[in-house]
């Protein structure tokens, strides 16, 4: 009877026990289990030349300005191609957290531009993971250079090229990402009739984080059918993302001249391991609009 | 005979202890923190911070989402989990501590110490700060306002925002607890 009395005796010391601690283990207990986004897959809205799966965030205006200089090995002369250069700067505004459209003006071919993006799939980790995201993307362009031969202007519309592409995107870590863009592009017009109406192409994209805020990225995109009026190369780039408080600052070697998708995909000339490259920068500074939505309470 | 008024002394003893050990939670409790520098303001708010202490001990648990704290500026939210607290690798901020001479508590506020362990980032330091607490059956309301140093939590700021954010961040707090339940 004397053990049984020491037994409970214990027993009840070791509930207090219990129940005195572990208020850490209620409040996991009681934590919301929502549903964790993967943020950050790539610092910026552009990997190098071509866009990334990252969107700016609603009421976010961004002002980009991206440049293309000459061949590198243009020379001294040439001051390694700085002399030359191609510029397109633009404004992209988040209208919501998954949607966001821009345009913009090239120097090359006088082109104006205007895109979409559209968040799909967002990769989670959680209840319901799903391993990667992915985005639709659709831009025109409009190329307004007048070199036409006389009496063959273009119209209106033999001017607009369109494009298509997929993003998909997966975070395999903090420091590791991959994203893979099957792009469909369109002209309204070709220069010769061996010239495809339409191109296929698909692209793909890294990022490796250095630090916190230096990423090296790359980005490649192969043209299944290339256009036959011109010595076409598919696009490669490399470029370091420096973040920098408010904006990412990117710079790049690439052997495209050009900043949206239609020309650097399908219009590239040089080669890149023929020492054509070309040295080239994307800016960009962000202005918030409205105040950042609160996030809802969720009380699953 | 007599074992068994003790084995029911002891069983209603232990009823009484889990009676006193009596719980309050909160899991819309809000944590703000303000940070001054020459070139901007920043403010974050986080409402959905969990809570929850002993009544019969005086003891709190305190545990913070970070990727909760909303700022006015999105980007600024992205940097913060991405760059600064590094909210993939240290998703919470957590508090332990204990709020001193809690038997003296009641409905009227009064202002008392608590202290405990503050972990941020991955770092643990000891806090000790003041906070104004009301107690009734019904609600334990907690509020005050203390400051962290970044530094301290082995959070780095670049030299190049150097202005834009302070070395030394205000954070407040508000937490209305409610009786727990099971």
């Amino acid at each position: 009877m004397k053990n049984l009395l020491y037994i409970i005796a214990l027993f009840v010391m070791q509930l207090q026990v219990m129940a005195q601690d572990d208020l850490f283990d209620i409040l996991d207990n009681e934590m919301p289990q929502a549903k964790n986004y993967v943020t950050s897959t790539f610092k910026g809205t552009r990997i190098l030349n071509g866009h990334s799966i990252e969107n700016r965030k609603k009421g976010t205006l961004e002002f980009v300005i991206s440049h293309r200089f000459g061949r590198v090995n243009l020379g001294p002369e040439e001051l390694y191609g700085l002399d030359q250069s191609n510029i397109r700067f633009a404004f992209e505004y988040g209208v919501f957290d998954d949607l966001m459209i821009g345009v913009g003006r090239s120097s090359f071919e006088k082109t104006y531009d205007g895109f979409f993006k559209y968040k799909v799939l967002k990769q989670s980790s959680g209840a319901n993971s799903l391993p990667f995201s992915a985005s639709l993307f659709g831009s025109v362009a409009y190329r307004s250079i007048d070199d036409f031969e006389p009496g063959k202007e273009p119209s209106e519309s033999d001017r607009l090229t369109y494009t298509t592409q997929i993003l998909l995107a997966r975070k395999f870590s903090p420091g590791f990402s991959l994203q893979i863009m099957p792009s469909y592009i369109h002209r309204n017009s070709v220069k010769i009739n061996d010239d495809p109406h339409d191109i296929f192409a698909v692209g793909i994209g890294g990022r490796v984080k250095l630090t916190k805020r230096i990423a090296v990225n790359g980005e490649y995109h192969y043209t299944v059918n290339p256009l036959a009026s011109i010595d076409a190369k598919n696009s490669l780039a490399f470029g370091i993302d420096i973040e920098t408080g408010g904006h990412v600052f990117q710079i790049i070697l690439s052997n495209s001249i050009t900043m949206i998708e239609k020309s650097f995909i399908t219009e590239s000339t040089d080669d890149f391991f023929e020492g054509d490259v070309h040295l080239g920068f994307n800016i960009s500074r962000a202005f918030q609009f409205g105040k950042h939505k609160k996030r809802k309470l969720d009380n699953k | 005979m007599k074992s068994l008024y003790i084995i029911l002394s002891l069983l209603l003893f232990s009823t009484v202890v889990s009676h006193a050990q009596e719980k309050f939670l909160t899991k819309q409790g809000s944590v703000s923190f303000f940070s001054s520098a020459p070139v901007e303001d920043i403010k974050a708010d986080n409402n959905q911070v969990l809570s929850i202490i002993n009544t019969s001990n005086g003891t709190i648990a305190i545990a913070i989402l970070m990727k909760s704290f909303m700022f006015e500026k999105s980007l600024m939210q992205e940097h913060f989990n991405e760059n600064y607290v590094e909210s993939d690798k240290y998703p919470k901020a957590t508090f332990k501590g204990e709020v001193l001479n809690f038997d003296t508590l009641n409905q009227i506020e009064q202002e008392v110490t608590i202290t405990g362990n503050i972990t941020i980032h991955g770092v643990t330091k000891t806090l000790k700060t003041l906070a104004k607490i009301s107690k009734t059956t019904d609600v334990i309301s907690i509020q005050g306002s203390f400051t962290v140093k970044v530094a301290d939590f082995n959070i780095e700021i670049p030299s190049l925002v150097v202005n834009n954010i302070a070395e030394t961040i205000e954070v407040r707090f508000a937490l209305d607890h409610k009786p727990y339940k099971k």
